[in-house]
């Protein structure tokens, strides 16, 4: 029954956001022509923050610590440039999950969408309406097609990455030996371009003989994590090193290194966040490991959507604008703006942060 | 394993109808045992083909992951046996799991110095109440089970959502000897082996020996008729939802033991695994029949599945394809050997007639 009725309200829900966008671009003449100019318009960096802006958060998944974190980076930015701060979103992250809530805060009116995508392309339609409808699109964490938005803002470049991953693991299993890595899902855009940036990374001169066996894929879950993990150890008897570019994948893994007759033997490292971790670089399961900080990036990513509605930033190479308390930025090619490299967590640092 | 082996081979298990144990009791009784048995040689060859490609699938770290691995599940399908075998089924399991979990954590979170064993009663208490929410929803609404509890997975859920708020709780906020507890083994047996075990004798004792455990199996074989010959099917039937809540609510703390890192989408989607064990164990899904040993089987099949596929370094394109072929076979092969009992049984009393 429960079901039933969210799927007659859902389907309400759809009629209405259809009549609404079909009178909306019924007399919205003016308002594309205005919205064309306004894009084509150059920037004007030295455009104020205008105050009371409405900017929505729709993250991947909402009880999603990482994106919890990432939010409330973006909230204290909004504050801070005095405007209203929403955060929506799916507790599943499926890729057509966000298309609903992207037409709701489209009728809402928002004037800055900042949404992590599911998929790159199945919530591109219902973003391009919402442009159409005046908002603007920043993307942050995970990109869409970049047409379907203004600015991607972009934790760390994959290639900065892949460095990092691969230097950590080489200097652990001291240069030498057989590594694999523990991905996420089979098919993520962020994991798979990480990949392949590593076997990259891998083929110069100074790892040379680090040599690179597999990838197996927990799909981030505690359980199949814990398994691929057992899977991979049994099936490379020589490993000495493991990747896991990813948050669930590299807790779990590391709670299964702690207590088998691996820990210490087999090096373990990866993308996490310094709480999950710190047990196990305490107890010796883990040497080092590296994140952005999440709440940066949601810091940016609001300061980035901010800029853009105060016509500061049209998301076009080189422009500029300052957030907050990270600095200046400058958009890159396909309006990409980069937080930064990733910072490296172990013994000696991981007390100073709490996230 | 050898215990459960052991165990199958000198014990009755399940009554398909009141009909059929009256007639050919030692009959269904062999053919009952042999549907364990053809599970137990399903493990070994999927074992042996597992060790065959890589020898180290069967050393002593790899033989404690595989019964690490199982012990959650092995206890949950324990718990839905008692509910299928009445011919219901309790899909909020998964939730509650989760919400226990969640729970376990944020206690260790407030009161830093709680001792383990107080953590497992709470949690316990707060699935047996879970469980009691599903069965007075049950009793009161008069709707099947399936939608109550499907309902309920949403609810509980929910709540750990709400409760969670985004929060996750991390293994340096849970005690060391909590922790251990997950990882532990007593003389080479990992510890939440030993207490899904404890459950499964515990249970399938019960089921066998105790008259309200054989009334199970009548309300499951026929509701009407059970209740007419005097048997309290709405308590019995409320009495297995608490104990399928507090055996989740059980296997909730051994999740967080175990795993050590919390939030609220633990355990989700864990419902399906669970009844797909218990089905793939023998417990016939309209009830009356099934043991708490082959559902048990069942849990170490999958799992050692799951273990098996990731180890012979199947593609994981083709990985979930592959249990779902599985489940598919285990169950024709139920069913043929259900055809074959029913033939049997059907000549048997013709000819004695």
């Amino acid at each position: 029954m429960n079901s039933l009725f969210r799927l007659r309200l859902g389907a309400t829900a759809l009629t209405l956001t259809a009549l609404l966008l079909g009178t909306a671009a019924c007399g919205g003449t003016t308002r594309d022509n205005a919205g064309g100019s306004q894009a084509s318009g150059a920037a004007n960096p030295d455009a104020p923050i205008k105050e009371g802006l409405k900017i929505a958060f729709l993250p991947k998944q909402v009880n999603n610590p990482y994106f919890t974190t990432a939010d409330n980076g973006g909230k204290e930015a909004v504050t801070e440039v005095k405007g209203e701060f929403k955060e929506v979103g799916p507790s599943e992250a499926s890729a057509s999950s966000q298309v609903s809530y992207i037409n709701t805060l489209s009728q809402q009116g928002m004037d800055v969408i900042v949404t992590s995508a599911n998929d790159p392309n199945a919530i591109c339609g219902a973003l391009n309406q919402a442009k159409a409808a005046g908002a603007k699109i920043v993307t942050f964490d995970s990109d869409t097609k970049p047409e379907c938005r203004q600015v991607f803002v972009n934790q760390v470049t994959a290639q900065g990455i892949a460095e990092n991953q691969v230097k950590l693991i080489s200097e652990q299993i001291g240069g030498e030996g057989e590594i694999a890595i523990l991905s996420a899902t089979a098919n993520a855009t962020n994991q798979n371009a990480w990949i392949a940036l590593m076997k990259e990374e891998l083929k110069k001169p100074e790892y040379g003989k680090v040599k690179l066996v597999t990838v197996a894929y927990g799909n981030d879950d505690d359980q199949k994590s814990f398994q691929e993990m057992q899977g991979l150890l049994q099936a490379y008897p020589n490993l000495k090193g493991v990747i896991s570019p990813t948050t669930v994948g590299v807790a779990a893994a590391a709670r299964y290194l702690s207590g088998s007759q691996y820990k210490g033997k087999v090096k373990l490292t990866g993308l996490g966040t310094p709480n999950q971790m710190r047990e196990y670089v305490k107890d010796g399961t883990v040497d080092a490991f590296a994140l952005w900080n999440p709440a940066d990036l949601g810091y940016l990513a609001a300061y980035a959507g901010a800029a853009l509605a105060s016509g500061q930033i049209s998301g076009a190479e080189g422009d500029r604008f300052t957030a907050g308390r990270l600095g200046e930025f400058t958009v890159g090619k396909d309006g990409v703006v980069v937080l930064g490299p990733p910072t490296v967590f172990d013994k000696s640092n991981i007390d100073k942060f709490n996230f | 394993m050898s215990r459960t082996d052991t165990s199958v081979a000198d014990r009755p298990t399940g009554v398909p109808s009141p009909a059929a144990s009256r007639s050919g009791r030692g009959l269904t009784e062999r053919l009952l045992a042999v549907r364990e048995l053809s599970l137990l040689l399903a493990l070994g060859a999927l074992i042996l083909v597992t060790t065959l490609y890589n020898d180290r699938f069967l050393g002593s770290q790899s033989i404690k992951d595989l019964l690490l691995g199982c012990a959650i599940l092995v206890i949950l399908a324990a718990g839905q046996t008692l509910v299928i075998v009445t011919r219901n089924v309790d899909l909020s399991v998964g939730s509650i799991l989760g919400l226990v979990a969640f729970a376990t954590g944020e206690l260790f979170l407030a009161a830093p110095g709680t001792p383990w064993p107080v953590a497992l009663v709470t949690g316990v208490v707060l699935g047996a109440v879970c469980g009691a929410v599903n069965g007075g929803l049950i009793a009161v609404a008069k709707v099947p089970a399936l939608v109550i509890t499907l309902g309920t997975l949403y609810a509980f859920r929910g709540v750990d959502y709400y409760w969670a708020a985004g929060q996750q709780i991390n293994a340096a906020d849970m005690p060391r000897s909590f922790l251990r507890l997950g990882n532990q083994t007593l003389f080479g047996v990992p510890v939440l082996f030993l207490v899904a075990l404890v459950v499964v004798a515990v249970a399938g004792f019960y089921l066998r020996s105790y008259r309200s455990g054989r009334e199970l199996y009548a309300i499951g074989s026929e509701p009407a008729a059970a209740r007419l010959s005097g048997i309290p099917v709405g308590r019995r039937v409320f009495a297995v939802f608490v104990a399928s809540g507090a055996l989740a609510g059980l296997a909730g703390v051994l999740y967080a033991a175990r795993f050590g890192t919390l939030d609220a989408a633990a355990g989700t989607g864990l419902e399906l695994q669970v009844v797909a064990a218990a089905v793939v164990g023998g417990v016939a899904i309209f009830g009356g029949s099934g043991s708490v040993y082959g559902a048990a089987l069942g849990a170490v099949l999958l799992t050692t599945i799951g273990s098996s596929l990731a180890v012979l370094r199947i593609d994981p394109f083709w990985q979930q394809a592959v249990v779902g072929a599985l489940i598919l076979a285990a169950i024709g092969l139920d069913r043929v050997l259900a055809i074959r009992t029913a033939a049997r049984l059907r000549g048997r009393s013709a000819h004695v007639a």
